[in-house]
């Protein structure tokens, strides 16, 4: 695959470095000509210096072929018109920007960018999942399906303990896709009793988490 | 009228303090409060501080209000992305953005932003002085940066 990566900061420059590293041919656009020169020591002839939202650097790049444009820049406003004009000037098939500001994810899907990557919340969601006493954590958004991945720990007092998943009345289109229960993780059938402790991962939909939370007894509290 | 103004520079101060004069209810976001400064002394509309890329500093500068939205900052691409937000966001009837890339100005305007391109009508401008209007017309077009 042909990746062009605009932006040299730390993201840009691992997001480099792991690209080269899987093989794919890839092509970082960096606006400071002193980082340029670093980076080419590094990493070669792969860099290039100018404004990645500029037409001509874009045209420079090798945009046309391109497969992929990954904007991550530290402004949200050079992600979002890199990938537009990535989009717009050279019908590049795939987009993916990086969301400074997590209030901006929505436009920007808004705009037309096919992914959106939010190191804020992704922050928060890693911090939120190491935080012991939660027993209800989002783990992941399947954005083109419009799922969720949930993981919920069963209490000694949620009104599951003792039943198996047929007889848990589950919100619409929600799975218990895996259990772990004492070390292992395995995948429920039907008849699967739910114990205290045991950890469910579920996929279900957003609209259906907070259900989900009540059915299993998870209150935030707890 | 309503208008809200993003970035206090000289245009955005020119733009700003003919709107108050002419009785419009202005008000100018910039992230500098210096830039204020240009206002003339007897401006008699709003200031607010912060960007215009942001949607709640908008809202406090009264866009949910505003029939006009003007981005007219020193970076084109902060001018597009509030110009988008504006529209998008907020359905802001009339919103212009400045666009000192001509190659970018036309990305946006076939997108449907309603852009002026400072470059092209003042290369323009000047051109007609040294060549003629009719010569510095042909030229257009082929100089995209």
């Amino acid at each position: 695959m042909y990746i062009i990566v605009v932006g040299g900061g730390k993201v840009g420059f691992y997001l480099t470095k792991s690209l080269l590293a899987e093989g794919h041919e890839v092509l970082l656009i960096e606006r400071a000509g002193d980082k340029v020169d670093a980076f080419v020591e590094r990493f070669g002839k792969v860099v290039i210096q100018g404004d990645g939202a500029e037409a001509a650097v874009l045209a420079a790049a090798g945009a046309a072929r391109a497969d992929v444009v990954i904007a991550v820049t530290g402004e949200d406003e050079d992600n979002l018109v890199v990938c537009q004009m990535a989009r717009q000037k050279f019908h590049v098939g795939r987009t993916i920007a990086r969301v400074n500001n997590p209030k901006n994810e929505a436009l920007f899907k808004k705009l037309g960018i096919d992914v959106t990557v939010s190191q804020t919340n992704f922050i928060l969601t890693l911090i939120e999942q190491s935080i012991p006493e939660k027993s209800f954590v989002h783990l992941l958004s399947l954005k083109f399906a419009d799922l969720a991945m949930v993981e919920a720990r069963v209490s000694d007092q949620s009104p599951v303990v003792g039943k198996s998943l047929a007889q848990i009345n589950l919100p619409d289109k929600t799975v218990v896709a895996a259990v772990a229960r004492d070390g292992r993780l395995f995948v429920p059938s039907s008849s699967t009793e739910l114990r205290p402790g045991d950890d469910l991962i579920a996929i279900t939909q957003p609209e259906q988490e907070d259900s989900l939370r009540r059915i299993l007894g998870c209150d935030s509290a707890a | 009228m309503k208008v809200v103004v993003m970035g206090c520079g000289r245009v955005g101060a020119r733009i700003s303090s003919i709107l108050d004069h002419n009785g419009h209810d202005v008000t100018v976001i910039d992230t500098d409060a210096r830039a204020f400064r240009r206002l003339p002394a007897d401006f008699g509309g709003d200031t607010v501080i912060g960007t215009g890329i942001d949607e709640d500093v908008l809202r406090i500068a009264g866009i949910e209000r505003a029939t006009a939205f003007v981005a007219v900052t020193n970076g084109d691409n902060r001018n597009i992305m509030a110009a988008q937000v504006a529209r998008l966001m907020f359905d802001v009837p009339e919103v212009v953005c400045r666009i000192y890339d001509p190659v970018r100005e036309d990305t946006y305007r076939r997108l449907g932003l309603t852009t002026v391109c400072p470059t092209t009508t003042m290369s323009a401008q000047i051109l007609d002085h040294v060549i003629g209007a009719e010569e510095a017309h042909i030229g257009r077009g082929s100089g995209e940066s």
